[in-house]
């Protein structure tokens, strides 16, 4: 029987089929992108199910590969904690490749794919790889593949300026954070062995270490920043809005649904697991930069009219969410609460995975939509409904699941997150129990949020009539579209009624790492109940809502249909205006008008109506232009004036720099006159 | 306890729901009558009303998706749900451990969210205006809601609302600061969420004013039905869910006909009393501009935060 670890091994490499099959000569494209998307779908499908493994299995492997430096090869080590999100990586990496074989035909007829395919697959071998890692090379190897191979995907249509600089920006702030990443791993392999030996840099020497407070501060810092510059966390996350919606969708979905998803797995493994013991306040740090996240994150989403940009907000608020509870499991962990502690985790933990689907499903449905309509401004599109019945059937489940309503997965996780939040009176520091409250009110206010974007996102692409100035060509997406898209779909349902099941699954991974489990109360009703603290206190059932409403709304349609009625289909009643056209419904940005007007002070709004005026007739203007532009505030207050430094020093570097030879020697000689008198 | 009475129960509570929901708006809109000194048409006008458009015919937009055919079903039957759920006439409800608070209010967005499609369906600029001013005042309203929610449910050490009833009605009668803040708080809220006076006005056809009715402006026969009874049943629940939380007694606890015939009884005056609550309200106070609704969704907000800050200063 071969062990998960292994199994996983094999599946990784496996990844290298395809990139070798680019290679061979004498291919079709089409032969091509069918058969290397469906050995990644296969070797991600066998990943997941490796991981699957490990978690149900409870046991922690570990594996020493013969590459790396020869004083520090590569150590793998699979635990629940690791096992979980290569479950949850190989899961939507099986699904998105699958959507990729008819996505990617779609793009092959005048783009190069096989540049496509090469970095696809190393892209998610990387993720796999970062996860799998046991030491701090290895981690960082594949990190930097990972940003890597990811940057040559979001640059693919590099003929456009805009997607260069979106890849620059892309490639700049994921270096940011590698480099703090790679600091923080030095200060505690440092704190490990001393910086004369490599041994300090497996994480088993890290775990062994007891920091003291101050290095383990630092530590803490310096990864939670570097992660949280990869995870897109405010105010991180100006490279998401640019990066996401410029990539191919597929990896958009990839990228939003579970590259981000390797940052939260760093910070989980490195705070929970590597360091171990830590004061409340690193919880409350996190918590805070949570909420923050969240609630702006979602703000920023309702503004925008582009779908994909709109998206890659949604992605920040998401991250936020799950960082929530992350940061109330750090708080209940510091307090030396573990039961709660581990309700706090799962409810992170499921969002992650929740998450996952429902926003790879959006990116794959967008996918879909921007092949069909070749249009990203929502206010150029609607009614696709008609051309499009399957795709806004999948799409409508990814709106209602991200929107965290019953009964799909969103809502499941939320809803876990404010049991936690409803825990918090058993702290005992007077102040928390005061504000953490404050935090479930944000996060209602973020569910709420999301719920208004995504009736937008929803009515104005796919309900009402067609907006644009050509009469839509839209058609549905193909077999192996279609496909992907309804298994994220079913998948955000199966997490939605069955969660008592999947947290039963998921208990080993508090156990691992807080020595707690829900499990006790979890199954308590049966397996239909999800109480995650006990009966009493709270319970939700997801198949018996959903079996309810189905069952109400079958009782009814009969009922109202014994009696035979007519329906008749007629023009919409104008009033007697008889001059009604598409470009006078609510658009995205007419929709969220009431939304600007109330949380307009966070944004920097440029709005200008300008009239022009009939000659005679002053008060009938012949046309009115409407202007409006909305920018993230963050770029003006943080990054603006650090470009702005970077560049204004630069310039006063450039002094030096006159391009004659004679200067340059007189900067040598001076040099080395300045040198040797030092010495 | 028989499970045959506990189903019994279940059913029975539903159609009690279901059949004095309208009444409950008849009566509301009766009352308000007489204080502004008009004659009435009585309590079962609502009934006549709903009566009449399952007769009707449908008359459907050419372009209609089955998003607007479907909602008027969800709508009901999500109503339908929670009325199995919330502990109105007795708390020998099976199903009620299905569905806690926080699992009611999501219910109740579920259903506004598919409401908004389908105002936004039809592709006129009334629809699209009714469900972008509905989910703006629905993002306010629900931190509000959940802070309430929050008071009860730390006073009651429970999301459960069959737990909270138990411990409150268990108990006599004590004045509570953080339940008091917390029931105000709930109070403009329900207003909120139920569409009434100063938030949005149930009886006019006027664009200014339109929240909920610019939705479903175009439904027509059993499809306007389902949605007008709908829209009752979900001001009805949302006031029960107020009587549970903040004025629990007289719930019937055990399965005897006697208790819960009073509690049938306790209900109907509960209930013809805060209808009186909400008229004095609405005939005391025009409706509220738009962009003024932040202060009064605001206003509770601050409350339900008082009400929090009380319970862990105070109790």
């Amino acid at each position: 029987m071969i062990s998960p670890i292994e199994l996983s091994i094999f599946s990784v490499a496996a990844f290298i089929i395809p990139v070798i099959f680019v290679m061979a000569a004498g291919v079709t494209k089409r032969l091509l992108i069918h058969v290397s998307f469906s050995v990644s779908a296969l070797a991600s499908l066998i990943i997941a199910i490796a991981g699957f493994m490990a978690v149900a299995g409870g046991v922690t492997e570990q594996i020493i590969l013969p590459l790396g430096l020869p004083a520090l090869p590569f150590h793998l080590r699979l635990d629940q904690l690791s096992g979980f999100f290569l479950f949850v990586v190989g899961l939507l990496s099986f699904i998105v490749s699958v959507y990729s074989i008819g996505y990617v035909s779609g793009l092959a007829a005048d783009r190069p794919v096989k540049r496509l395919i090469v970095f696809y697959n190393l892209f998610i071998a990387a993720m796999f790889m970062v996860i799998l890692a046991d030491d701090a090379l290895c981690f960082m190897v594949s990190w930097e593949v990972m940003a890597a191979s990811s940057y040559f995907l979001v640059m693919f249509e590099d003929g456009k300026s805009e997607n260069r600089r979106a890849a620059y920006l892309y490639m700049v702030m994921a270096h940011i954070g590698a480099i703090l990443i790679l600091l923080s791993f030095g200060v505690m392999a440092g704190i490990a062995t001393g910086l004369d030996s490599f041994t300090g840099y497996t994480f088993d020497a890290m775990r062994e270490a007891r920091f003291p407070l101050k290095w383990a501060t630092v530590a803490f810092l310096l990864s939670f920043f570097g992660f949280a510059a990869k995870a897109g966390v405010i105010p991180f996350h100006v490279w998401l809005p640019e990066a996401h919606p410029v990539a191919p969708s597929n990896v958009s979905a990839l990228m939003s649904g579970v590259m981000l998803k390797t940052a939260i797995y760093g910070i989980v493994r490195i705070t929970f697991d590597i360091i171990g013991v830590f004061p409340w306040w690193w919880g409350a740090l996190v918590l805070v930069f949570g909420l923050v996240s969240a609630v702006m994150g979602v703000l920023y989403a309702l503004m925008q009219h582009d779908l994909k940009k709109l998206l890659a907000y949604h992605s920040v608020e998401n991250i936020g969410i799950i960082l929530i509870g992350i940061g109330l499991s750090m708080i209940f962990t510091s307090f030396n609460l573990p039961a709660m502690a581990a309700l706090a985790l799962i409810a992170g933990l499921y969002h992650t995975m929740n998450h996952a689907m429902f926003k790879g499903l959006l990116f794959m449905g967008a996918g879909a939509i921007l092949n069909a309509t070749h249009e990203r401004n929502m206010d150029e599109m609607g009614g696709l409904i008609r051309y499009m019945p399957w795709t806004s059937v999948f799409f409508l489940i990814g709106c209602i699941s991200i929107s965290a309503l019953p009964p799909f997965n969103g809502f499941v996780s939320e809803w876990l997150t404010f049991q936690a939040f409803l825990l918090s009176p058993s702290l005992p520091s007077p102040l928390m129990k005061l504000l953490i409250p404050l935090g479930a009110a944000l996060l209602a206010l973020t569910g709420a949020l999301a719920a208004a974007c995504f009736v937008k996102v929803f009515g104005v692409i796919f309900l009402g009539n067609w907006r644009g100035h050509n009469p839509p060509v839209a058609a549905e997406a193909g077999w192996s579209m279609r496909i992907g898209m309804m298994l994220a779909a079913l998948t955000c349902l199966c997490f939605g009624i069955l969660p008592s099941v999947i947290i039963d699954w998921m208990d080993n991974i508090s156990a691992n790492l807080l020595g707690a489990t829900l499990n006790t109360t979890a199954g308590v009703y049966g397996w239909m109940w999800l109480t995650p603290v006990d009966p009493e206190r709270a319970s939700y059932s997801g198949p018996l809502v959903l079996v309810g409403i189905v069952a109400v709304c079958a009782i009814t349609y009969v009922l109202l249909h014994v009696r035979p009625g007519k329906i008749s289909r007629v023009p919409v009643w104008d009033c007697g205006f008889q001059k009604l056209n598409n470009k006078m419904q609510y658009n995205s940005i007419s929709f969220s008008m009431p939304f600007r007007r109330i949380f307009g002070y966070l944004f920097d709004i440029k709005e200008q109506i300008r009239l022009s005026p009939q000659p005679g007739h002053p008060a009938f203007p012949e046309m009115q232009h409407y202007y409006l532009r909305i920018r993230d505030r963050f770029w003006g207050w943080i990054y603006k004036p650090f470009i702005n430094i970077v560049v204004l020093l630069s310039r006063k570097a450039g002094m030096l720099q006159h391009g004659r030879i004679h200067l340059y020697l007189i900067y040598s000689f001076v040099t080395i006159i300045f040198l040797l008198a030092l010495l | 306890m028989n499970p045959l009475h506990l189903i019994f129960t279940e059913i029975l509570q539903v159609l009690i729901v279901l059949t004095v929901a309208p009444a409950f708006t008849g009566w509301v809109d009766m009352l308000k009558c007489w204080t502004q000194g008009r004659a009435s048409a009585g309590v079962m006008q609502p009934y006549r009303n709903i009566a009449k458009l399952f007769v009707k015919d449908v008359v459907l937009a050419q372009n209609a998706s089955w998003i607007f055919r479907f909602t008027p079903y969800f709508v009901f039957s999500t109503a339908v749900v929670a009325a199995s759920v919330i502990p109105v006439i007795s708390m020998n409800l099976f199903l009620a451990p299905s569905a806690d608070i926080i699992v009611l209010i999501a219910l109740f967005a579920t259903a506004r969210f598919f409401t908004a499609l389908a105002g936004m369906d039809i592709g006129t600029a009334f629809g699209g205006m009714g469900s972008s001013r509905e989910m703006m005042i629905a993002s306010l309203a629900e931190p509000a809601i959940l802070m309430s929610i929050f008071t009860v449910s730390l006073a009651g050490r429970s999301t459960s609302l069959l737990h909270i009833v138990q411990t409150f009605s268990g108990g006599v009668l004590v004045f509570r600061p953080s339940i008091v803040f917390a029931a105000i708080a709930f109070v403009l809220v329900v207003i909120a969420e139920a569409g009434r006076i100063p938030v949005d006005n149930p009886a006019t056809h006027l664009e200014l004013t339109m929240v909920h009715e610019a939705m479903i402006l175009e439904y027509s026969g059993r499809h306007l039905a389902l949605m007008e009874w709908g829209a009752m049943l979900r001001f009805f629940l949302f006031v029960t869910l107020g009587i549970a939380c903040f004025l629990p007694w007289g719930i019937a606890a055990t399965d005897n006909v006697v208790e819960i015939a009073a509690a049938v009884f306790l209900m109907l005056i509960k209930l013809a009393v805060i209808g009186g609550v909400v008229v004095l309200i609405e005939t005391g106070l025009a409706k509220m501009r738009l962009f003024r609704l932040t202060e009064f969704l605001g206003a509770a907000f601050l409350m339900a935060t008082l009400g929090v800050i009380a319970f862990f200063i105070l109790e």
